[in-house]
């Protein structure tokens, strides 16, 4: 598993953290920690247990308010949005421990994540009718196309709650591309997973992103899915940006060996 | 002057009481995480049980004591049913599943205690002395009228949170009781038995709610209606903190002056029975400025 | 063999989320229509209709309104009767300052205003949940109480406190027979239930679940949390409403502020936890389980040929409620409702097991 990956038409800036500092309580979360991802790449963070990689992304799309610094994306800079308002600009997200809305089936979920893009009005709704109605048809084609990318045609109509781990990380993943995401951000997407199952997901990450031209930050532990999915990587340890790359530089960062890949013995 | 004092005064006495019961919430809540709806129903039965033992064993040499020692006794039996029949089975369910079978089982103790006692009122004598005493006589003229049973109950109310203070801070249960209440599955995996530490709890709770009883009953005969009681502490439990034993105490205290002052100086004005709402309203506000009361501690949920 | 979806393919989109895809179903409820408009007012007694079917009709629309907060949104509200109270007053009120206005519309402009109540006491929900939000319901239901014993106005300045309703017409008829009675509340269960079940498989009835089930991934994928439980609160407490009017109106004819206090907060509530929460259906039978389970134990004992006292009755009463939430709380959550489903899942394989 070692090809390079093909070549994108990798574009401008899309995020740029500026000096993100979090703390909580006493504990310094993050600190001072910089960098840019571009249209359409696949930007790896990698970095030890508690190195603050989830809080970063928690930053990014508005569930973490940065006690200092500022994120920029697509040229409007903030530092207080609220997690819905990062949805409406186009940032989806996939989570560590799964958040499914568990008492609902695996369609319903991915049918939730078509949320803002339906405008029906109330009393439409209660009548089922007219625009409720076709825009309800409309969207269910749509997660089906998502359903058939992802092949959990099969289960569409489990509750959640009874799915395997894996099925249900995938499930996740479609609801997070039924938004139609141009940011995704996926954190440890393939924890727990077996090697047939990580193959499936690499697959599906580079295909959302070949056809669907989503920009991808994803955090994850397995170095040969980071070297071989990501354009670039950004490391952290102890909240401190450490390394900062192409995947090969960060191989070869001193810093970054110490700290997390370790040498062969 | 004189007569704002004594309004405060009865105010202070009737917080006393909320605070007693609302101790008994606290508790339960503090060590397993469920809000005991049911803690209301519990002040009720063992006074009910008190009370008609008392009766019963009316020829024998000391009716309280014996009394007292089987109420404790039944306190006992009566968590352990709880901790086996419902507690239990719902471990892993989420907590409003717990309140809501709190629920259910202050209406199977209200029917049963009713069933079982009777359902009339029942005057409780334990020896309390009933005379009012005269106090502050140096700062106001004629003296504040303050009924001496108020007056044990709130030296009883604060030896028992003494007490419990103690209990949870030094000794060792103490200490298992903060660990199952902080996570259960780690309490666990250091060897401490869920279900023996629930059994404890419910009984401790009982017995706060003996006195609870107790000190209501003396005061106001025992009737159904001290089941109504549980409503009340929950505005104290806002006020105070979910969690806090001195919380509930400071919460029930300023309810209950709250209440008197709020009836007595803008009763007339409205028609009275303010003393229905305000505590609600009073907890309703604190919700939405500072929902983890004032002790209580406040929550941040991980994601 | 008889409820088998075997050749019954959905070709579309639209017929897989119909309400009833299968047909057998969708015989079923033409059935129960049936049924329920036409069979039953031809057979029942003025008893049986005056004294469970009225009761269990405006009940169950107050329960599919709680159910709506509680079971699909997960917002906690123990001020069912409080709400009631409002649409019963406002009711009340519009009609007799209004006369030239139609009863039926007051019903619905009264549940407007239980509308705006309700959002106004949903409010906190946007900062508490569970208890917390249970506290704050239970302040509205203590206030409303007092509001509507203590400000004469609401009372039409009757002394006794005790007010009787006006007629409900519609044009030139007058509901004024059971049977008639029974026909209103069934047309206007019916359609509500219809609106709810559109609202609970749509957009905002996936909003409302997703608030309840995890309300922090809700909000990332772009549900405003503000505006699925105030929504919430809002229809709810228009269900809740309509159903105080019906009860004031049609059921009661003359009533006073205790006939909404908190018991019967927790009656509505234990309808919804017995029937199943986020279930309509789950309304509508643990409705029918609350209204007549007093009347059997009120029996029971004549039945079994013992004697016992009203006052034991009530108590036991109170002992089998509490142990039959607690017993469902453990044994099937999902109440009633998940029983009659898994009773129809082994009705398709019946005659085989599995």
């Amino acid at each position: 598993m070692s090809t390079a990956p093909p070549q994108r038409h990798i574009g401008d800036v899309l995020l740029k953290l500026d000096g993100i500092s979090l703390a909580f309580g006493g504990v310094k979360a993050l600190d001072d920690v910089s960098f840019e991802v571009r249209s359409h790449e696949i930007r790896a963070i990698i970095g030890p247990n508690g190195a603050g990689k989830s809080s970063l992304l928690n930053v990014i799309n508005g569930v973490y308010h940065p006690s200092q610094g500022a994120v920029t994306y697509k040229g409007t800079t903030y530092r207080q949005m609220r997690p819905h308002e990062a949805a409406r600009r186009g940032i989806a997200r996939t989570f560590q421990n799964i958040a499914l809305f568990k008492g609902m089936t695996v369609l319903d979920n991915i049918m939730t994540g078509r949320t803002l893009k339906m405008h029906a009005g109330f009393l439409f709704q209660c009548l089922y009718f007219g625009k409720a109605r076709s825009e309800e048809l409309a969207h269910r084609r749509k997660v089906e196309h998502i359903i058939d990318f992802l092949q959990i045609e099969h289960i569409r109509k489990t509750p959640v709650g009874r799915l395997a781990y894996g099925l249900q990380k995938r499930v996740e993943l479609a609801r997070a591309l039924a938004a139609e995401p141009e940011l995704l951000l996926l954190d440890e997407p393939m924890a727990g997973m077996n090697l047939e199952e990580k193959e499936d997901m690499c697959r599906f990450i580079l295909d959302a992103n070949d056809e669907f031209g989503t920009t991808i930050v994803l955090i994850e532990h397995d170095m040969g899915v980071v070297m071989d999915l990501s354009d670039r990587v950004v490391v952290l340890d102890y909240g401190r940006k450490i390394g900062d790359g192409s995947p090969d530089e960060v191989r070869r960062n001193q810093a970054v060996i110490d700290a997390y890949l370790g040498v062969r013995h | 002057m004189g007569f704002f004092l004594e309004v405060v005064l009865g105010g202070l006495m009737a917080g006393v009481l909320y605070s007693l019961v609302a101790l008994g919430f606290v508790l339960i809540f503090k060590a397993s995480g469920v809000f005991n709806f049911a803690q209301g129903a519990m002040v009720l039965f063992a006074a009910l049980t008190l009370v008609r033992l008392m009766e019963i064993l009316k020829e024998t040499f000391s009716p309280f004591l014996i009394a007292l020692l089987l109420t404790i006794a039944v306190m006992i039996a009566l968590a352990w049913v709880i901790e086996r029949l419902v507690l239990r089975p719902l471990v892993n369910q989420p907590g409003i599943s717990l309140f809501m079978a709190t629920l259910g089982i202050s209406y199977v103790l209200d029917g049963f205690g009713q069933a079982v006692w009777g359902s009339d009122v029942y005057a409780l004598d334990v020896g309390i002395p009933k005379r009012p005493i005269v106090l502050f006589e140096s700062m106001v003229p004629g003296g504040v009228l303050v009924p001496s049973e108020d007056l044990a109950a709130a030296l009883i109310a604060g030896l028992l949170v003494l007490g419990l203070g103690v209990f949870f801070q030094r000794t060792r249960i103490g200490r298992a009781l903060r660990a199952v209440a902080d996570d259960h599955q780690a309490a666990q995996s250091v060897g401490i038995p869920l279900n023996t530490i629930w059994v404890i709890v419910w009984t401790v709770a009982g017995l706060v709610a003996l006195v609870a009883g107790i000190v209501w009953g003396s005061k106001l005969g025992v009737q159904f209606s001290l089941g109504l009681v549980a409503l009340k502490a929950l505005p104290v439990l806002i006020l105070g903190g979910f969690e806090s034993i001195v919380g509930a105490v400071v919460g029930g205290l300023i309810i209950g002056v709250g209440e008197k002052v709020s009836e007595v100086y803008l009763g007339p004005a409205v028609g009275g029975g303010i003393e229905n709402w305000f505590a609600y309203v009073l907890a309703l506000l604190f919700l939405l400025v500072r929902p983890e009361g004032l002790f209580g501690e406040r929550h941040i949920d991980r994601v | 063999m008889l409820y088998r979806e075997a050749g019954q393919f959905k070709t579309t989109y639209g017929a897989d989320q119909a309400v009833f895809p299968i047909r057998q179903d969708q015989l079923f409820i033409a059935l129960w229509l049936a049924v329920g408009f036409v069979l039953v007012p031809l057979v029942s007694s003025e008893y049986l209709l005056r004294a469970i079917l009225i009761p269990f009709l405006i009940l169950a629309l107050a329960a599919l309104g709680l159910n709506l907060l509680v079971g699909y949104c997960g917002q906690l509200s123990l001020g069912t009767g409080g709400f009631m109270a409002v649409g019963a007053y406002a009711a009340y009120n519009l009609c007799v300052r209004i006369p030239a206005l139609n009863p039926l519309v007051a019903f619905l402009l009264a549940g407007g205003v239980s509308t705006l109540v309700g959002i106004a006491f949903g409010i906190p929900s946007l900062r508490i949940k569970g208890y917390y939000l249970a506290v704050a319901t239970l302040a509205a239901q203590f206030f409303l109480d007092w509001v509507f014993s203590r400000v004469a106005w609401f009372s039409n300045n009757t002394p006794s406190g005790s007010i009787t309703a006006p007629p409900v017409t519609l044009f030139e008829l007058t509901f004024d027979t059971p049977v008639k009675k029974y026909s209103l509340c069934l047309s206007i269960l019916v359609l509500f239930a219809a609106v709810a079940k559109n609202l609970v498989r749509g957009r905002i009835g996936r909003a409302w679940m997703a608030t309840r089930d995890m309300d922090v991934a809700a909000e990332i994928i772009g549900i405003r949390p503000m505006y699925a439980k105030l929504s919430a609160f809002a229809v709810s407490s228009f269900f809740i409403g309509v159903a105080g009017g019906l009860w004031a109106f049609v059921h009661l004819g003359s009533w006073e502020p205790l006939a909404f206090d908190v018991n019967r907060s927790f009656s509505i509530l234990f309808m919804v936890i017995i029937g199943g929460l986020g279930s309509i259906l789950g309304s509508f039978l643990g409705a029918a389980f609350i209204t007549v389970l007093p009347l059997v134990l009120n029996q029971l004992p004549q039945w079994l040929g013992i004697s016992i006292s009203t006052a034991m009755i009530s108590h036991l009463e109170a002992m089998i409620f509490g142990c039959l939430i607690v017993f469902f709380l453990i044994v099937e959550p999902l109440g009633l409702a998940r029983l009659w489903r898994i009773g129809k899942e082994k009705l398709r394989l019946w005659p085989f097991p599995y």
